[in-house]
């Protein structure tokens, strides 16, 4: 049973890394932008994170700095979409090449460099309780911040007003246009905030996850974090249940490997994509629901006054 | 109006996209020797190089950064002793970040073209490019890592990392306290099965009731899932680690987790110091040594194969913690004396599959065809080798 909690800490851990990117991307495709270049904004946001960890000491303070790394590369990529209308797929990965040689090469000073003490956390009270509290009260206070950011984010988008906004800006922006509403820069604040989102995940990966800095290290999970908002239809909760079932199937089959179990590693290593995919997709096959959550423009351009 | 904008536009994309393709591609740096006074290198009485003016030209083709801290790190170092050992007889450079793909191919070419006489390919990928290279120049001297195939100007050479593992199951074996050790592995090829079943038989040789956890992430570089990974061999109790892939995340799994595990190819003691029992240390300097002296004094010849180990000090278990107590030290130094002067070899029968099938009569020691071909766990290991280890 001690095992069994194990699994669930490791798997909301896992979770965690990729809530934090596919909820921030979730966000400016809501607004109707398309930002393939997680992967590259994470990678600088690791690497911006850990320089800020190993100067400073203090992990919050990392997290920040890849917050910021990370919303200055998305502002830089909303300039080109949004303004110059650049096509939204070629400069979202055209970012995430940048952001690859970017951090391999401002990161070469840190690779052999390498950070104090982790802290471990603990609530006090809940974390002795058998079973419960080893599954769930020793976490890294970014786990609930990820439990807490879906809650406040499904109440953003679908209980306030400013979340209507941006909502019908990704839906209708000719008409939010019309409305008054300045579509660029709503469009603009929300390509930032998915970038500071991935940001947090890339210097969580670096500092807290896998704590020292590798070139390449986020190895795939800004991809991962991108079918993960397609295939939870743009709903947050989804985006978060998905995350830990990624995580889940992923820690459950490394668990299964270590156990001894007869299936080719080849196989398991396919299950959580294959696993993630199926449950997704079976609960948001009613293609009506997926239309109405799909943002009706995501991905074009919006040429005010055409 | 519109014209300049769209021009402005594509530029922009344009601009951004060369400046990813400048900064992913790979990156050249040349060193030549700064040391004025060249070590009295065996005299070589015979023939003077056929070169006859100017160093002998060497080129390193690495399939990482030289910054990663395992792999290609180590061949570096091995490149910076060779050019500290002939000085000025040799002039050295590097192309890091090769692709064992097509583009290989062309980074070979290159390297003759510059008047490379001398070039080393550091990965089993870069094989079939180096050959055709090979046979274009045969005035081309090539040494290929960790392959098979060879030329009559292209010979392989590896080192044995299984020696390097077995030292670190000697301590494995006397540090665990659960009896479970796990290793992480990388892609399940005869070369990594060999070094979890060296690891397992240097642990039993000290604790007879040890067990081996294997976990394979199928990649050789993905540090997330190396800590996913190792996180679930702890979770299952393993308390000592092992990991044949590249990068320290394993290590530093054990460290958050406070538990042991070791580092691989380069000395990792940085990454985990309180984790840290030893690192397994690949020392390509020897080789590269001798290769270029072979090549600076005639004798180099091609099609041949080089297994070094740690009799030559192309193995090493380096770094060992403190916390290793005296007697078990004692232990890994026997170990490692007897690998020195052959008394050790550890592939020796009795050794039982972990079917129950003996697979080396008492007695008899596996010849390097055996080594080369193992594809089945010994007694000890858990589980099956993925994809059908019959």
């Amino acid at each position: 049973m001690d095992a069994f909690a194990l699994l669930i800490a490791a798997t909301l851990n896992a979770g965690t890394v990729l809530a934090f990117a596919a909820l921030g991307l979730l966000i400016n495709e809501r607004a109707g932008i398309v930002n393939l270049g997680a992967e590259g904004m994470m990678l600088v946001a690791a690497v911006a994170g850990y320089a800020t960890a190993v100067h400073s000491g203090n992990d919050w303070l990392a997290l920040a700095a890849g917050a910021a790394a990370g919303a200055l590369m998305a502002a830089a990529f909303g300039l080109l979409v949004i303004w110059l209308n650049t096509n939204q797929y070629a400069s979202g990965l055209a970012l995430s090449l940048f952001g690859a040689g970017f951090s391999a090469f401002v990161g070469l000073p840190y690779t052999q460099e390498k950070l104090g003490e982790r802290a471990s956390y603990r609530i006090p009270g809940l974390a002795d309780i058998p079973l419960v509290g080893p599954a769930l009260f020793r976490q890294h206070p970014m786990v609930y911040a990820a439990i807490a950011l879906t809650i406040a984010l499904a109440w953003f988008l679908y209980r306030s007003r400013a979340g209507l906004v941006l909502r019908a800006v990704g839906e209708s922006p000719e008409s939010a246009h019309a409305l008054g509403y300045s579509v660029r820069r709503i469009r603009l604040a929300a390509v930032m905030v998915g970038g500071a989102l991935c940001g947090i995940s890339g210097a969580y990966i670096s500092v807290v996850y896998t704590p020292f800095w590798v070139e390449g290290m986020v190895a795939g999970k800004g991809w991962i974090a991108l079918a993960l908002t397609t295939f939870a239809t743009w709903r947050p909760a989804r985006v978060l249940l998905g995350a830990y079932l990624f995580g889940g199937v992923t820690m459950l089959q490394f668990q299964l490997q270590g156990e001894g179990v007869q299936i080719p590693s080849q196989f398991l290593t396919m299950m959580p994509y294959l696993a993630t995919i199926l449950v997704l997709v079976l609960i948001s096959r009613n293609p009506n629901f997926i239309r109405v959550n799909m943002p009706a423009s995501i991905g074009k351009p919006f040429f005010p006054g055409s | 109006m519109t014209l300049t904008k769209r021009t402005w536009i594509q530029l922009a994309g344009w601009g951004s996209l060369a400046a990813a393709a400048a900064l992913v591609g790979c990156s050249k740096k040349e060193e030549t020797t700064t040391v004025a006074t060249a070590p009295a290198a065996s005299a070589a009485p015979a023939a003077p190089a056929p070169a006859a003016s100017g160093p002998l030209k060497i080129a390193f083709a690495y399939v990482g950064p030289v910054g990663d801290g395992g792999w290609t790190y180590a061949h570096d170092r091995g490149r910076l002793a060779m050019q500290k050992e002939l000085g000025d007889k040799v002039q050295t450079s590097f192309v890091e970040k090769v692709p064992e793909a097509a583009d290989a191919e062309r980074v070979f070419r290159d390297m003759v073209s510059q008047g490379n006489t001398l070039i080393f390919g550091t990965t089993f990928g870069y094989m079939e490019p180096m050959l055709k290279v090979a046979n274009d120049n045969p005035s081309v001297k090539f040494e290929h890592a960790t392959g098979y195939k060879t030329a009559a100007n292209m010979r392989t050479y590896d080192t044995r990392t299984y020696e390097g593992a077995y030292m670190a199951g000697v301590v494995a074996g006397g540090m665990t306290k659960s009896n479970v050790l796990g290793v992480v592995g990388s892609i399940p090829i005869p070369e990594v099965i060999r070094n979890i079943n060296s690891f397992t038989l240097g642990a039993q040789s000290v604790n007879p009731n040890v067990k081996t956890r294997v976990v394979w992430v199928n990649e050789w570089f993905n540090p997330p899932k190396e800590t996913e990974a190792a996180q679930s061999l702890i979770n299952g109790g393993a308390d000592v680690l092992m990991q044949n892939t590249d990068s320290p995340a394993v290590l530093q799994t054990a460290e958050k987790a406070g538990k042991l595990a070791f580092g691989w190819d380069s000395d990792m003691t940085a990454y985990g110091p309180k984790a840290h029992l030893a690192s397994s240390q690949i020392n390509w300097g020897p080789y590269y040594i001798k290769a270029a002296k072979e090549a600076l004094d005639g004798t180099w010849t091609g099609g041949g194969n080089t297994w070094w180990g740690v009799k030559e000090g192309a193995i090493d278990l380096v770094s060992v913690s403190d916390k290793v107590p005296a007697d078990l030290k004692a232990k890994l130094d026997a170990a490692r004396n007897g690998l020195k002067d052959g008394s050790l070899v550890i592939w020796k029968g009795p050794i039982t599959g972990n079917d129950g099938k003996e697979v080396l009569p008492a007695g008899k020691a596996a010849d390097d065809d055996f080594l080369r071909g193992i594809k089945f766990y010994v007694k000890g290991v858990e589980g099956t080798i993925p994809g059908g280890g019959k």
